[in-house]
């Protein structure tokens, strides 16, 4: 594993209280591995994505370890910090409009980078920056590098953001819901853009989402959260095909498959958990229809078994 | 076209006051010192179209020659407060913490004062001038830019290209200049065009009431100020000048909101 989470938490002071919007997670991504990390909106897996980069704010407190190749990276400072990020850890958003900066046109943002993780001269990092629009699928790259964020199309955009992310080479690249807000048919093209990427370039690829069709498609592994707490792992097809977790299988049942038109759907009843008040047992329990009597007062533990872990006491066979 | 009519206006007004300033020769009609014992305080005619003062100098043309110093009095008292109170926003915008607090009362207790009076009590510690007219002003005025800028730092902080640029490895201070401050100048711009408005007016004011331009300087305010004696039997001696103050305030107002039109800034 060259990225480890261990016992990750993540605490935010809000007015009316501490908030944990990650609560332990564990998580390890190998070298050359795709691992999708999955939930509602609000279970914290953004959160959880965005404290591995050491992004959040002053307002959240991480504590935990995130180790990359060994080296803590919390409690890294800010110098050793500059040279991972960017250098051997990319990360892609969500809106590609939001992330890219719009007074800068797209060949400076890429120069930025290779000045700051690289020893190209000028004439270098240009030739290094229209491989890597040409990498990406940006056709004209001679013009395209001149241009602004505004005048490239939402596909075009997360193609652009996703060539500055690997333009210094890393070896992971962390993905927060990169195809998300782009539509069904572009999703695909950056979908297998990023898969193609990850295999030429062998860097592992952790990558957060809440559709579960993009997981089947692109993820080795993948990991389910839910109220801040990972729920149950495992590689996809094993997970997909017995989920062992309760909420697993309420998501895989509400999602449309191949056999959408036949198979009826069943959405998942009630609400996701306010994080403000912590349940003492199962985080799901309230809307689970596999409830037992000891889910609601007894928090089920992360159990593994070989290849896969649960935290569920109706599935997981404890 | 019609949303650009005013901004079209206000850089008209502009250029002909900036071509005043730079070639006041070519435009004056007549030389602006020169006495004429046989027009003095002469209403207006076709010889002198604005009259003249108690020594026969041509109004217009004492009006033409001043524009240096009112436009240079729009600009210095603009850039001093722009610059000191960017920095200063972006900084406590950036950081935060027991810095922004303190800025926060500072700026509570500046706003709480009259802008004029602040800068009238500055001034007469400091004694009058231009210098210390520009002084007085850096020392009031920094404040609503560094508001301005603090504001816009904190929206641009949360937004995911800051984000992207911190992961992407860049320093704080690469991120501050290079990224956020670029992202964060347009109200900024906007703002100072406008204040180049205030600045005349509060420039000329001070003109008149004898603590910024010092009168051998031909500066508006001064020349109204000049007028204010003869006023009853010779209104026009501030009439020009005073005609120039608005017209040069028009346009930077009128350039403030196109550019505010054009930048896509929210006042």
């Amino acid at each position: 594993m060259s990225l480890v989470v261990e016992n990750l938490r993540v605490r935010f002071d809000t007015p009316r209280g501490p908030v944990w919007a990650v609560d332990g997670v564990d998580l390890g991504v190998g070298p050359g591995e795709v691992v999708g990390l999955v939930g509602e909106s609000g279970s914290g897996k953004s959160v959880t994505l965005r404290a591995i980069a050491r992004l959040l704010h002053a307002h959240a407190t991480t504590t935990g370890r995130v180790t990359w190749r060994g080296r803590e990276l919390l409690t890294m400072p800010e110098r050793e910090l500059e040279a991972i990020r960017g250098g051997q850890i990319g990360m892609v958003f969500q809106e590609p409009m939001a992330a890219l900066n719009p007074v800068l046109s797209i060949g400076l943002q890429i120069d930025e980078v290779l000045q700051a993780h690289t020893d190209l001269d000028a004439r270098a990092r240009r030739a290094r920056a229209l491989e890597l629009l040409d990498h990406v699928g940006i056709a004209a790259g001679a013009t395209r590098l001149g241009q602004f964020a505004h005048e490239f199309s939402g596909g075009m955009r997360q193609r652009a953001m996703i060539a500055i992310a690997l333009a210094a080479n890393p070896a992971l690249l962390l993905a927060d819901e990169p195809t998300t807000a782009l539509d069904v048919t572009i999703q695909d093209q950056i979908l297998r853009l990023l898969l193609r990427l990850k295999q030429e370039l062998g860097m592992a690829l952790l990558l957060v989402t809440h559709d579960l069709g993009v997981v089947a498609q692109t993820c080795d592994r993948v990991a389910v959260m839910y109220a801040g707490r990972i729920c149950e792992t495992g590689p996809v097809r094993d997970v997909f095909r017995h989920p062992h977790h309760a909420y697993t299988a309420a998501l895989l049942q509400a999602m449309p498959s191949d056999e959408a038109a036949t198979t009826r759907l069943v959405p998942i009843p009630g609400m996701a958990p306010r994080l403000s008040e912590p349940a003492a047992g199962c985080a799901f329990a309230p809307r689970c229809a596999e409830v037992q009597a000891r889910c609601a007062d007894e928090r089920p533990a992360l159990i593994t078994q070989g290849s896969r872990t649960a935290a569920c006491f109706a599935r997981a066979g404890l | 076209m019609r949303a650009k009519l005013p901004l079209i206006l206000g850089c008209l007004l502009l250029g002909t006051m900036i071509a005043f300033a730079v070639a006041p020769d070519v435009f004056a009609p007549m030389d602006p010192l020169a006495f004429d014992y046989d027009a003095l305080m002469a209403p207006p005619s076709a010889a002198h179209w604005f009259g003249t003062d108690q020594f026969g100098r041509d109004m217009l043309s004492r009006t033409i020659s001043a524009a240096r110093i009112d436009l240079q009095i729009a600009v210095f008292a603009m850039a001093g407060p722009m610059l000191i109170g960017s920095l200063i926003g972006l900084l406590v915008g950036w950081f935060g913490g027991v810095a922004d607090a303190v800025f926060g009362r500072l700026a509570d207790l500046v706003v709480t004062f009259p802008f004029l009076v602040l800068v009238i009590a500055i001034v007469a510690v400091l004694g009058p001038g231009l210098i210390n007219m520009y002084i007085a002003i850096a020392c009031v005025g920094w404040v609503f830019y560094a508001k301005l800028m603090r504001g816009e730092v904190r929206v641009q902080r949360s937004l995911d290209y800051v984000a992207a640029g911190q992961v992407l490895g860049y320093s704080t201070a690469r991120i501050l200049f290079r990224h956020v401050l670029p992202n964060a100048m347009r109200p900024v711009i906007v703002y100072a065009v406008t204040d180049m408005a205030l600045a005349i007016l509060l420039g000329s004011s001070l003109g008149y009431l004898g603590l910024g331009a010092q009168p051998p300087e031909a500066e508006w305010g001064v020349l109204i100020a000049d007028g204010k004696n003869f006023f009853t039997t010779a209104p026009w001696i501030s009439l020009a000048p005073g005609v120039a103050i608005i017209m040069a305030g028009l346009g930077f107002s009128l350039v403030g909101d196109g550019l505010a039109g054009l930048l896509d800034v929210k006042r």
